[in-house]
């Protein structure tokens, strides 16, 4: 599919979007032609997607369905945009369920006033992440609010996808004695993001991890065909997935200061700031647990591709104080880490 | 990182903690009779449950988690006075972030901008200059909080508006000096500090003679100490031998920052802008005497408290503590965090009903987020 090249001759008019492009006439119709389906092209001419999948029809098959908005500013960074943390965000979450996604649908509110060409390049980075990922794209809506009542494009993605007979990943099935594994280097989006807005004047070159990991996750439980538990650490860091998967699992879990892949950059960065990294939103960061038989199984595999090129264990989990995650830090105390109370950075996704 | 690294190094840390140890030995400091020594300043507080110190440390020192959070020391009216400023429809209220949680009696100012008003969040009062210059239909305000690390940079903004002659910027001004509450301290008839650690940073503006004081009329050591863990370890150290060797001076561990006489520029502007007040409410200490600081009568166009009537220009100010909060007794030293009957319950980071739970530096806070496991144990 050629990507981004409208129909010819074009009859959208300007470039940027007016509240008509939200009128349910004709202008509606030639920017939804022209910059959404021309590139997603979604099967049949019916308002709903009507959709079959060989993997649905297995006996004791289930059904995977999840949904998640997206805000993040600015629309674009280094690393990604809008359209491809809203891809990789669904695809994760049906991932670290065990689910193998295969479609989306894609809302969009668009602020009036916002330019053509930025909507072209994000749907044009919604299908190339979308391929990438191997979902397709077979459903939308657009909608045009006033200046002001939004800012350039809010994106909407909702995923269904199907996890396979007898796969049962659970945040709650950690028992003590797994191993926690991460995929790769903490903090990258949250500090690309920070950077990005320009109110600290920092000057990087750190790049947000958006990526999907449904691939990753598919070659673990290949190798590792005992892998517990995995989320994708976004919103809230590490530490805020770790503090879910403890509760919901009944374990202590015990990480290492001294293991965290951190590039120097991020930690310098939240030297400055008085971050702390393990709250930094990633995109396309998992932890996992996996029994301590098949970690390295685990990391092998991982390790292979390029989304796991990092990949490390961090941690433990344990019996005593279960619900809580604690560190040992690189000085050699112990610390409680706790979830993220309030908002680190709004709009980070 | 440079600067960083070679003061959090685990081998280092040994070595120390083995000296600690002996004089702790030497003293004969036990858990039930420990060595109590202050760490005045919120950043020590919030340093030494990130590295877990307390727990690295015999158990015949006791840390007591001093005043030295400026946002866990403002009366909940302070904050009811910056709601009403920033609910004027012609004010753009600017503040630091850590303020915008705090309980007022009303709401806090995060409730208050939810409410529509329009409060925003900067890192300098530069950046809130640069607001008012961008709008001059507009009052804009910044919330002056914090001790002799902050002042410095209000005073250079207040200056900076009067140069430019800007007459929409003024400073709600709530700034605190360290010396005073220290000897309120020392003066109160519960005192059992045998010792402090003393603030780095508010030194590095005003040196370690405004601390002389504390060696000289109360007899008790006090070391200015840096932040990284191996700092804190050294201070403790130094602290400790004093103690043993029967000694009470004023020591700088963190010369390679701070010069014993200050930063003169920044002494200049602070006493060029402000003078003492007569006296300042501290949350959870009460009126200290000198303890807080006005802007003076020629700034007068940039203080808020002038232009809106509010402050203490304004009458009585004081506001009842909420029912059950301990804060105070907690900032003395009287009962340990998890102490409180509020504490991890009332009063969580989430919903703070005390102050001492709102900054990452302060005492209650810095135990829920990192020390909670001994609390529970």
């Amino acid at each position: 599919m050629n990507a981004a090249a409208p129909l010819s001759p074009s009859r959208l008019r300007g470039d940027r979007v007016t509240l008509a492009h939200g009128g349910g006439g004709k202008a509606m119709r030639d920017l939804i032609d022209e910059v959404f389906t021309c590139v997603f092209q979604p099967p049949g001419d019916e308002d709903q997607a009507r959709l079959v999948d060989a993997a649905m029809s297995e006996p004791g098959a289930q059904l995977a369905f999840t949904t998640d908005s997206f805000v993040v500013s600015p629309v674009e960074f280094p690393g990604g945009d809008i359209g491809k943390i809203a891809v990789c965000g669904t695809v994760n979450d049906l991932a670290v369920g065990g689910a193998k996604p295969l479609w989306l649908s894609a809302a969009f509110i668009i602020e009036e006033g916002c330019e053509i060409a930025l909507l072209r390049r994000v749907v044009a980075s919604m299908q190339k992440e979308a391929t990438k990922a191997g979902v397709r794209i077979v459903t939308g809506d657009t909608k045009v609010v006033g200046k002001g009542q939004a800012d350039k494009v809010f994106v909407t993605t909702s995923g269904v996808g199907v996890i396979p007979p007898g796969r049962d990943i659970r945040a709650n099935a950690i028992r003590p004695g797994d191993v926690a594994i991460v995929n790769g280097v903490l903090g990258d989006h949250g500090a690309a993001i920070l950077a990005a807005r320009g109110d600290m004047a920092l000057s990087t070159t750190v790049t947000s991890d958006c990526q999907s990991l449904n691939g990753l996750i598919e070659a673990v439980l290949a190798a590792a065909p005992g892998l517990r538990a995995c989320r994708d650490a976004t919103r809230g860091g590490l530490a805020s997935s770790l503090n879910e998967m403890a509760e919901a699992s009944s374990v202590g879990i015990e990480i290492e200061e001294t293991a965290l892949p951190l590039r120097t950059e991020v930690k310098g960065m939240c030297e400055i700031l008085g971050l702390d990294p393990l709250y930094l939103a990633n995109e396309g960061t998992l932890v996992l647990f996996v029994p301590e038989a098949e970690a390295t199984a685990a990391l092998t595999a991982m390790r292979a591709l390029p989304e796991g090129r990092d990949a490390v264990a961090v941690g433990k989990a344990h019996g005593s104080h279960p619900g809580r995650v604690t560190m040992r830090t690189a000085f050699g105390g112990q610390r409680l880490v706790d979830m993220l109370v309030g908002e680190q950075l709004p709009r980070i996704c | 990182m440079r600067y960083v690294e070679e003061f959090r190094d685990p081998k280092a840390a040994k070595a120390v903690l083995a000296a600690i140890q002996s004089v702790v030995d030497d003293i004969g400091a036990t858990k039930e009779k420990p060595v109590h020594i202050m760490e005045i300043c919120g950043g020590h507080t919030h340093a030494i449950f990130r590295y877990g110190l307390d727990r690295l440390t015999p158990d015949g020192i006791e840390f007591i988690h001093g005043p030295g959070c400026p946002v866990c020391v403002l009366p909940m009216s302070r904050i009811d006075e910056c709601v009403e400023i920033a609910e004027r429809p012609e004010v753009i209220f600017t503040t630091f972030g850590d303020a915008m949680r705090v309980p007022g009696t009303r709401k806090s100012l995060m409730q208050a901008k939810a409410d529509g008003a329009d409060i925003r969040m900067v890192y300098s009062p530069l950046d809130a200059l640069e607001i008012a210059r961008r709008n001059p239909d507009r009052e804009v305000v910044f919330f002056g909080l914090g001790f002799e690390t902050t002042t410095p940079s209000t005073a250079l903004s207040i200056q900076q508006a009067s140069r430019e002659g800007l007459g929409n910027f003024t400073v709600f001004c709530n700034h605190i000096t360290v010396p005073p509450p220290i000897r309120a301290l020392l003066n109160d008839p519960y005192m059992i500090l045998d010792g402090f650690v003393g603030p780095g940073h508010v030194s590095m503006v005003i040196g370690v003679h405004p601390y002389d004081f504390i060696a000289e009329e109360f007899g008790k050591p006090i070391v200015v100490a840096g932040f990284e863990p191996l700092d804190l370890l050294q201070s403790v150290l130094m602290v400790l031998e004093q103690i043993r060797d029967g000694r009470a001076v004023v020591e700088n561990q963190y010369a390679r920052v701070v010069p014993d006489d200050g930063n003169p520029v920044s002494i200049a502007a602070i006493n060029d802008v402000y003078e003492p007040r007569p006296s300042f409410e501290w949350r959870g200490l009460g009126e200290i005497d000198e303890s807080g600081l006005r802007i003076r009568d020629r700034y007068q166009a940039f203080d808020a408290e002038a232009k809106f009537g509010v402050g203490y220009g304004a009458g009585e100010r004081s506001v009842q503590e909420p029912e059950g909060c301990a804060c105070g007794q907690v900032m003395t030293g009287r009962i340990k965090p998890f102490q409180c009957p509020q504490y991890g319950t009332g009063c969580t980071p989430e919903m703070p009903l005390g102050a001492l739970m709102v900054s990452s530096e302060g005492a209650c806070a810095a135990y829920y987020t990192y020390g909670a496991l001994e609390a529970a144990e």
